[in-house]
């Protein structure tokens, strides 16, 4: 029998996902997850970084379909197939990005998001309905303010409040304390709590940070590696269970031995080094540390706390704002002549993003570190296309990039490829003496990941300086030999895999 | 040394030969221009017939006032000279991922700086005359467009609007400059400055009407072609344009590579500029803002910013060019109606960009 979906229902719902399952391809991103929201509660959805927290959601949504397991609405199934579907059902959705637009007023972007809005708009009219509006809401912002001038913590309270004008009795919040201080952070969630307690409103809440979940959170469910790994009331786990329950604590043995050996000189060392995001805001600051020749350096952290900007910097994609990065005891700025003459090699995360020309070759996309010498380059001016596809063609088939051919534009490749001959490119030749890798195996499936595992690790056996940052502890505990832990882009912890203590690893790792 | 182990199960690719690999993708960037041009005459036709005229017999007298006869052929090739120069201005930056629209500013500096270069050096022999000025324009559009780059790179200004402003800027100068200090006196009607000795005006070839600057355009745009597709400094461009990320990383120095071409893209329009003093005009005048930058901007989107399709689509639109009067004797038609047809080629080349990847003919297999 089928029910009709009530449309825009007046007060919060049970939600409940049944065995919901979402493949991209072989990868399978959610793996049969249930999960029980009661009409009212406060529920967090904790996971680490690509353990399918956003595509459970994006499933709510519309805006992915699951291809098993269904979504109850109190109680019954529904299709959501988009979300103007999670709309008309009364679920709404604040995005980890702002999605207002700057040059209008808050009252113009309230208006603005309505579905039904009417071809002439009466203003008067409107306003007074925005202003009704206000005199419930939790918080207050001038409706005549353009967004623009707003900061942050005022744009996350007008998004949250769109979604309150817009009726939504589900709220999804996809990390909204991201981009706020503590302090708003506290604000905010206190006042959508008290919408909560007040039984206007259910909310889901993606978040790392465990202060929030205790601190506001009913419930909580756990995603690792798009499975479900444990869940109930947040009164019953204490944050170590659930830095346990996050990270896993069976740890994968290294896919190839690593062999004992001394530390080598100093390779690679980092001073002092500071760097701020695109925006101008600080994300690394006063980061310091050294890699030894031989050597594996895991660096922690949840994405977004400096990281990336990190390896931007190392890469030459980003200039620093002050300190300075030592390759074999000379100063090193990433210039293309340093690169070559202290064989500093690099696996980027995105390689298709980070280190590849989409519409140029494989072939041309491989030769990207020494086309400019010869044999490929003769009389230090004309390209031979012969000799670049000829070094090509030999590592195509040793890193078996699957491509068409070699004259096949790398963007028409699939990620797994791509990152084979970014890895061909950069591993190949075999004269690296420091490897900056990110995330080299973020997206892969098992035995891409194995394998290049397995190369990092020769690499640094044959006494290659390896820097490795990765969102994945495994990883890191299964290949580094020494262990740093990012937070709001400061290096606030040091361990080596042996002695880790994967709690006190996830203490730091969510700024405690 | 040798890796340990290459990546497990799959098996090393079969390598297909390469001549029968992405004709569909080929096709395709031949293809788009073309139906963009066709496009474009069915609705200028459709413009010419709402104004009472037939379309096929305005196309016929296009046809036969730009390449009927060997006269009206060579008219033409004059005026593709500059185009194909002009056309690199805005060409060898896109490559780099710029949109530099600059390119009358710089031909009218060259054309400038190879006046006052010329007049300077002018009772030397005709060889070091030639010289003085070519190099003198290309230094003085080169620079020009340099700022261009400058003001990108260092400053972050959008290397569109300042290029375009920078137009009416050169154009400004050069009215101040043949209205004042360069003015000959005996320039009454047209204020110009004082002429090139005639004897050292860039000659014709051989018999014809065509002067060598054609040559110049040819060769510069054979240049242009071997130094983006056959070496590494091409190389290099092409990586910044593809996605600056990937260049950063593999340490080019952007900013540098960048206005070395914006020298190189200005140093051919002003090139453009001198061809039209020593072989034209033989002087510095209005005349020399003649229109033959922007419509090199038509020419090089046309022809994908490829040296060697700028040289054909140059003869092309030089044709058309050469036609503008035939419309007004013959079908009383204004003058600027051949500029509608060049309007309507603009907006449907550009509209054409925009289909890439999408019609589905032209879908190469999944590799």
């Amino acid at each position: 029998m089928i029910i009709p979906a009530p449309i825009r229902p007046e007060k919060p719902f049970d939600l409940e996902l049944v065995n919901l399952t979402k493949r991209f391809g072989s990868f399978v991103a959610n793996d049969s997850v249930s999960m029980k929201i009661p009409a009212g509660s406060f529920h967090a959805l904790i996971g680490e970084n690509g353990a399918g927290k956003s595509t459970l959601v994006k499933c709510i949504m519309g805006f992915h379909t699951a291809d098993e397991g269904d979504i109850l609405i109190q109680k019954h199934s529904r299709e959501i197939k988009s979300p103007y579907d999670a709309y008309q059902l009364g679920i709404g959705m604040v995005y980890q990005h702002f999605t207002l637009i700057p040059a209008m007023t808050v009252a113009e972007n309230l208006v603005l998001s309505r579905p039904d809005i009417p071809p002439v708009i009466k203003w008067k009219h409107e306003n007074e309905r925005l202003r009704e509006f206000m005199r419930h809401a939790p918080f207050q912002v001038d409706l005549d303010t353009p967004a623009s001038q707003l900061a942050a913590g005022e744009k996350q309270k007008v998004e949250i409040l769109k979604q309150l004008y817009l009726e939504s009795k589900f709220l999804i919040l996809d990390e909204p304390t991201s981009v706020l201080t503590p302090s708003e952070a506290d604000e905010v969630l206190g006042l959508i709590r008290q919408k909560v307690k007040g039984g206007e409103l259910s909310v889901l809440i993606i978040t790392h940070k465990f202060r929030e979940v205790f601190g506001f959170c009913d419930r909580v469910t756990v995603l690792r590696r798009g499975k479900f790994t444990g869940g109930g009331e947040v009164k019953d786990f204490t944050a170590d269970d659930l830095a346990t329950l996050m990270m896993g604590s069976a740890r994968r043995p290294g896919a190839v031995a690593k062999i004992p050996r001394e530390r080598g000189s100093a390779a690679l060392e980092i001073k002092n080094l500071c760097a701020n995001k695109d925006s101008g805001v600080p994300a690394l600051s006063d980061a310091t540390l050294t890699v030894h020749e031989g050597e594996i350096v895991g660096i922690a952290g949840v994405s977004g706390n400096g990281q990336r900007e990190l390896v931007e910097v190392l890469a030459g994609q980003r200039a620093p704002t002050s300190g300075e990065i030592v390759v074999h005891q000379e100063n090193y700025r990433a210039r293309r002549s340093e690169a070559s003459r202290h064989k500093v090699f690099l696996l980027p995360e995105e390689p298709l993003r980070n280190a590849c020309v989409p519409q140029m070759s494989v072939a041309e996309n491989i030769a990207f570190r020494n086309f400019d010498g010869p044999p490929m380059t003769r009389a230090r001016i004309f390209l031979s296309r012969k000799a670049i596809r000829k070094f090509a063609q030999d590592l195509i088939a040793r890193f078996s990039v699957k491509t068409r051919s070699p004259d096949t534009p790398i963007g028409d490749l699939s990620g797994g490829n791509v990152q084979r001959a970014v890895l061909a490119r950069e591993l190949g030749p075999g004269t690296a003496r420091v490897l900056i890798t990110a995330n080299p195996c973020f997206g892969l499936d098992f035995a891409a990941v194995d394998s290049i595992h397995a190369q990092i690790v020769e690499a640094r056996n044959r006494g290659v300086a390896v820097l490795l940052v990765s969102e994945d502890l495994d990883e890191l505990l299964a290949l580094a030999d020494r262990l740093f832990v990012i937070s709001h882009g400061t290096l606030v912890h040091e361990t080596t895999p042996a002695e880790a203590d994967i709690k006190t690893i996830g203490h730091h790792m969510a700024g405690h | 040394m040798q890796p340990a182990a290459s990546i497990a199960g799959a098996p090393s690719v079969a390598l297909i030969p390469r001549a029968s690999l992405r004709w569909r993708s080929r096709l395709e960037a031949a293809a788009m221009p073309i139906m963009a041009v066709l496009v474009a005459m069915v609705l200028f036709g459709s413009f010419c017939a709402s104004q009472g005229r037939n379309p096929l017999a305005v196309f016929g007298a296009i046809n036969k006032a730009a390449f009927g006869s060997w006269y009206s052929f060579q008219n033409t090739l004059i005026r593709a000279a500059p185009l194909m120069l002009t056309a690199l201005c805005t060409a060898l930056p896109a490559r780099l991922g710029l949109v530099v629209i600059g390119n009358e500013g710089a031909l009218v500096i060259g054309g400038l700086t190879a006046t006052a270069a010329g007049l300077a050096v002018q009772s030397a022999p005709v060889l070091v005359v030639l010289t003085a000025m070519a190099l003198a324009g290309m230094v003085g559009g080169g620079l020009w467009i340099t700022f261009v780059g400058i003001l990108y790179y260092k400053r972050g200004v959008n290397e569109t609007i300042s290029s375009l402003l920078l137009n009416y800027v050169a154009i400004a100068f050069l009215n101040h400059l043949v209205n004042g200090p360069m003015r000959d006196p005996s320039s009454l009607n047209k204020p110009s400055s004082y002429p090139i000795p005639d004897d050292k005006m860039l000659p014709a070839i051989g018999e014809s009407n065509i002067h060598y600057g054609l040559v110049f355009g040819m060769v510069v745009c054979l240049i242009a072609w071997v130094l983006m597709e056959h070496t590494s400094f091409g190389f290099k461009v092409r990586m910044i344009g593809g996605n600056i990320r990937a260049a950063r990383m593999a340490g080019l120095p952007v900013a540098a590579i960048g206005l070395i071409i914006c020298f190189l893209a200005g140093a051919a329009a002003g090139l453009a500029g001198m061809i039209e003093v020593a072989a034209v005009h033989g002087r510095a005048n209005e005349s020399l803002a003649a229109g033959y930058g922007y419509a090199g901007i038509l020419v090089a989107f046309v022809a994908r910013h490829r040296g060697l399709a700028i040289m054909l689509v140059s003869v092309m639109l030089g044709g058309i060019l050469a036609s503008g009067g035939i419309l007004q004797r013959q079908f009383q038609l204004p003058d600027a109606t051949i500029l509608v047809f060049q309007g309507l080629v603009f907006i449907t080349i550009l509209f054409s960009d925009s289909l890439y990847g999408k019609l589905k003919f032209f879908k190469e297999e999944a590799a």
